[in-house]
């Protein structure tokens, strides 16, 4: 057999028909709803008249709309909030599928709880109505994004139709400074490739650099890979996957652990692979990155200057990022006053993200005038964060704790931050009005997002404490 | 989903380039949990001099009496472009389009229009406003007609079919149902593992 890529092996597992014309008809393995479109699919589906085909692959979450406030329940500051919640939890009792709601200790961010539940496995196909499921490729899944209409698809028929894309490895050598995290690292790809950079292909990191990656970090990795367009991104599982993976809730046991590892460990590119496009990036180029515009490739170290003429952007774009951001060309990012502070969202909201923002913060306080929120990314990563002590530090420091879910990465939930107000901010998308109308967003990492609540300003975690 | 065979109807010149999906549906207007209720909330943005208290624009052209009950609209190039909001086709849908002509489609909206029995012909639309009346468009010739004149347009086989069959691609699926449940054993031989992890086999 010619030599595969990983995504040909599991493209190739998974193919039910070929359709012709480049698409194929592709089993999924795992169906991922959220409130604020598993909702309508599964409302769609029932009144056509349909059924779900097999409710014990469908799992079922909120986290867009709800309030994420101590003491929340069904009501949102988002006017019809309440009624997506409704409709999403009788539409998932109806159809038999497993609903982690509101109370469930397995409700989170779509992003954080499937891996954390091991709902998804390496070797397998999952898909989600929503733009980040490529998250989850971290553990070596087909996992991508989907529309409405292909989530109803996928519900009724356990498949979908699937034009293949193209493929695409990143690979990253060289070993990343301690004080760059892999946020700093996807941010830094973004800003290489652009936005459209990885458009329709299925990119597969790979490289010392991203070997080295804790299994979380990986997964802040392939976050953003649908900053680049990509259909999807994955890595190949190894050892320190099939370590995260033992024993979670919905991981095989036994036998079928042994039966499950084995086949994990041929889930790799063969060496001689061919990738319809190959980039290579040093690791060691790579240094604590902030976003200056209102597109994730418009991002910079976080001591530079706003470029004068963005290489990947057109003039009239680049002019109008500035503008909405209140910048203007040559201007230090380092030293610019903001009003608030953001960790959460599917980028960074697990364990290790909180963990590594309470060191920095310990001891220390959030600056009078800005606002800082965290949002752990589960109600389990809030309670096993509690059990640690890290909910105390971030509020000793003046943050606000709440509950798990999306929050203010976008303002779906209804709550904002406020017009022109600046916000760092350790979510993947700083596009016009996502965290408010007219508000200001600067995405970088957990450590970046610290330095500058303590600071007010936009400050370079490196040098934290240095006054 | 309702089988397009041949359509008569008067077109609405909204001949502009790029009308992105949140012109054609603005974010605000997709406010319930359903692809239902969208209609009224079409070109929101153009289509009303207050959007909130829904006070028409008489100069829209959807406003137009003369335009009551069109079933085609005509756009320029990159019709639909923007976001994969599928709402923008649903709210058309609902409205009462069949048919959209434009120089060009994005091409998510262009398979949304498929999925959901609407229409997508790729044809200059200019000729099509000039015409005083209405057109007719039959789907089997690939043919747009106004009294003698006549236009060919293109369309891919599957969405075709569809079209002609009233055929969503859930139903074009469930015929290969038997293919789905032989790779499906198959799979399950292979990698009982990831099967046996479902709640259903735990219960
Ligand atoms: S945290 Fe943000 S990016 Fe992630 S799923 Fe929620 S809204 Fe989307």
């Amino acid at each position: 057999m010619a030599p595969r890529t990983l995504f040909d092996r599991l493209w190739d597992a998974h193919l039910v028909q070929d359709l012709g014309g480049g698409t194929g008809l592709v089993a999924i393995d795992r169906i991922l709803l959220h409130e604020r479109t598993g909702g309508i699919a599964l409302k769609a589906l029932a009144e056509s008249g349909r059924a779900v085909r097999d409710p014990a692959r469908v799992f079922v979450t909120m986290d867009h709309v709800v309030d994420t406030f101590p003491g929340r329940s069904d009501r949102t500051l988002m006017p019809t909030g309440t009624q997506f919640i409704v409709a999403t939890r009788e539409a998932a009792n109806r159809a038999g599928a497993t609903l982690f709601d509101l109370d469930d200790p397995r409700q989170g961010i779509v992003h954080v709880i499937s891996p954390e539940n091991a709902i998804v496995l390496p070797g397998l196909t999952l898909v989600c109505p929503d733009s980040h499921t490529c998250t989850q490729g971290a553990l070596g899944a087909l996992a991508w994004g989907i529309g409405s209409s292909e989530a109803e698809h996928a519900l009724a028929t356990s498949t979908l139709r699937v034009s293949k894309p193209a493929t695409m490895r990143i690979t990253i050598d060289g070993e990343l400074d301690p004080t760059v995290t892999a946020k700093d690292l996807a941010l830094y790809v973004v800003a290489q490739l652009g936005s459209g950079g990885a458009r329709a292909h299925a990119v597969e990191y790979a490289g010392s650099a991203v070997r080295a990656l804790p299994v979380e970090a990986r997964m802040t990795l392939c976050n953003m890979a649908t900053e680049l367009a990509a259909f999807t991104a994955l890595i190949a599982p190894d050892d320190a996957t099939i370590d995260y993976l033992a024993g979670r809730t919905y991981a095989p046991t036994g036998a079928d652990w042994d039966a499950a590892v084995a086949y994990w460990h041929t889930l790799a590119s063969d060496t001689d692979a061919r990738f319809d496009r190959e980039i290579a990036i040093d690791a060691r180029d790579v240094t604590p990155m902030v976003s200056w515009g209102t597109s994730p490739q418009q991002s910079i170290p976080v001591d530079g200057r706003v470029p004068a003429r963005d290489p990947l952007d057109n003039a009239e774009g680049h002019d109008r990022s500035l503008d909405y951001m209140g910048l203007s060309d040559g201007q230090p990012l380092l030293g610019l006053k903001i009003d608030a502070s953001f960790i959460g969202s599917c980028t960074n909201s697990r364990l290790s993200d909180l963990r590594r923002a309470a060191r920095l913060l310990e001891g220390r306080k959030v600056a009078p005038h800005v606002r800082a929120i965290c949002v752990p990314g589960s109600t389990r990563v809030k309670a096993e964060a509690e059990a640690e002590g890290l909910d105390r530090i971030f509020t000793d420091a003046g943050f606000e704790w709440r509950e798990a879910g999306c929050s203010m990465c976008f303002f779906a939930g209804g709550e904002s931050f406020g017009a022109q107000e600046r916000v760092i901010s350790t979510t993947n998308r700083n596009f016009e009005n996502r965290q408010g109308p007219r508000t200001r967003t600067h995405v970088a990492s957990p450590d970046t997002v610290v330095a500058s609540a303590i600071a007010g300003r936009i400050a370079d975690p490196r040098r934290l404490g240095d006054g | 989903m309702r089988p397009f065979t041949t359509l008569r109807s008067k077109a609405v010149p909204l001949i502009q380039d790029n009308v992105d999906t949140d012109a054609i549906i603005p974010s605000r207007e997709m406010k319930s949990v359903s692809k239902d209720g969208l209609a009224d909330g079409l070109f929101a943005g153009w289509r009303y001099l207050d959007a909130a208290a829904r006070i028409p624009d008489p100069d829209f052209v959807l406003n137009k009496p003369q335009y009551d009950g069109a079933q085609i609209l005509l756009g320029g190039a990159n019709f639909g472009c923007g976001s994969s909001r599928e709402h923008a086709v649903w709210a058309l849908a609902e409205y009462g389009f069949r048919a959209v002509i434009a120089d060009g489609f994005s091409p998510i909206f262009r398979g949304n229009c498929v999925r959901n029995g609407l229409l997508p012909i790729v044809l200059d639309p200019r000729p099509l406003a000039g015409v005083d009346g209405e057109l007719d468009i039959d789907l089997a010739a690939q043919t747009v007609r106004a009294g003698d004149a006549i236009w060919h347009f293109d369309i891919d086989a599957e969405g075709k079919m569809m079209l002609a069959e009233g055929l969503d691609p859930i139903a074009l699926t469930l015929r290969l149902a038997a293919a789905i449940d032989a790779h499906e054993r198959a799979d399950r031989a292979a990698h009982a593992w990831a099967w046996n992890v479902l709640p259903e086999a735990r219960r």
